[in-house]
C-alpha cells in the first residue's frame, strides 16, 4: 500500500507550522522596534539613559 | 561600583539586559545558520536513507516527529529550569526566558502530536488513542496553552513571573510521566528506541539522519527563544517607555 501521501501531509503541515512560528517571532521583533524607534523620535528616553 | 559588575559570559553577566541584546545580536545569525544547515542535511539524509522493513516510506515521519516530541519536552524543561531562576535566584531574564519559550514550545508539542497522529493512521490504523503517551503528551499541550494565558491574563508583569514560574513548576511533573509513559503503562505507542540504558536500536542508516534532525530543530529551537526573548526585552522597554512618557504628560 502506498503512504507517500500520509509522509507529505507530515513535511508540510510541519513547514507551515514553523514558517508560522519564524514569522510571528520575527514580526513581533519588528514591531517591537518600529515602536521603540517612534518612541525615541518623539524624545522619550529611558531613565538610564538620561544624564 | 564597576568592580561588582560580571563580565564575560557568565550568568551574572547575561542579567544585564543590553548585554543580553547585544550577545544575542551576534550569536542568533550564526545559530540559524547552522540549524538550517543541520536541518537540510537532514532532510537529504532522510530522504535518501532506505526504507523501514515493516514501516515502509512512514519512517520518514520519524525524522520531524521524534525531534519535535524531544523539543516538546525539551522546551518545558527549559521554561522549568528559568522558572527556578525566577523563583530562587530572581534572576531577571529568568522570566523572560519563561515567556519566550511558551509559544515555540507550544507549537512544537501542536506538531509532535499531529505528525504523530498522520504516523498513526497508517501504522496503528487509527488517528488517536488515549493511551498514556498521547494523553500526557496532549496535556503538556494544554500546559503550554495555560501557561501562555495566564502570562497575558495578568497584567502586572512581577506576579505574572511568579505565578507563571509556579504553574511551570508544577507541570514539570508531566515530563518523566511522557518518558516513562510507556515502559509504566501499556500502550499503543512503542517504548524508547534512541535514549535506552541498553543504546539505540534503531539501524545506523535510520538514526544518522534522526540524530542530526534532532539537532537541527534544537539549533532552532534556540535562535526562536533567543530572539523571541531579545523581543520581549523590547516589549517591556516599550511599556516602561510609554508610562514614563504619560506620567510626564500628566505633569505637563
Amino acid at each position: 500500500m502506498n503512504h507517500d501521501a500520509y509522509v507529505f501531509a507530515a513535511y508540510a503541515i510541519s513547514a507551515l507550522v514553523i514558517a508560522l512560528t519564524v514569522g510571528w517571532v520575527v514580526f513581533d521583533y519588528r514591531g517591537r522596534k518600529a515602536d521603540l524607534a517612534t518612541l525615541e523620535a518623539a524624545g522619550v528616553r529611558r531613565r538610564s539613559e538620561e544624564a | 561600583m564597576n568592580e561588582n559588575v560580571a563580565t564575560g559570559w557568565s550568568i551574572t553577566a547575561l542579567a544585564n539586559p543590553t548585554r543580553f541584546i547585544s550577545i544575542a545580536d551576534k550569536v542568533i545569525p550564526w545559530l540559524g545558520g547552522l540549524a538550517a544547515l543541520a536541518i537540510a542535511v537532514a532532510l537529504w539524509m532522510g530522504f535518501n536513507a532506505p526504507e523501514d522493513y515493516q514501516q515502509g516510506v512512514t519512517v520518514r515521519i520519524m525524522y520531524i516527529h521524534v525531534p519535535f516530541a524531544w523539543l516538546a519536552m525539551f522546551g518545558y524543561s527549559m521554561m522549568a529550569a528559568s522558572a527556578l531562576g525566577t523563583l530562587v535566584w530572581r534572576h531577571p531574564l529568568a522570566d523572560v526566558s519563561v515567556k519566550a519559550a511558551a509559544p515555540i514550545g507550544a507549537a512544537f508539542t501542536l506538531l509532535a502530536l499531529v505528525t504523530g497522529s498522520i504516523w498513526g493512521k497508517p501504522m496503528w490504523g487509527t488517528w488517536w488513542v488515549w493511551d498514556a503517551r498521547l494523553t500526557s503528551v496532549f496535556v503538556l499541550f494544554l500546559m503550554y496553552l495555560g501557561l501562555i494565558a495566564l502570562n497575558r491574563a495578568l497584567d502586572d508583569p512581577s506576579r505574572a513571573a511568579k505565578a507563571s514560574a509556579v504553574l511551570a513548576l508544577i507541570g514539570f511533573v508531566n515530563i518523566p510521566i511522557i518518558k516513562f509513559s510507556v515502559d509504566w503503562w501499556n500502550t499503543l505507542h512503542q517504548p524508547a528506541a534512541v535514549f535506552r540504558m541498553d543504546g539505540p536500536t534503531i539501524h545506523a542508516s535510520l538514526l544518522w539522519p534522526l540524530m542530526i534532525s534532532a539537532l537541527g530543530f534544537t539549533l532552532l529551537f534556540l535562535t526562536l527563544h533567543l530572539m523571541a526573548m531579545r523581543t520581549e526585552i523590547l516589549r517591556r522597554r516599550v511599556t516602561a517607555m510609554r508610562r514614563l512618557a504619560a506620567r510626564r504628560a500628566d505633569k505637563g
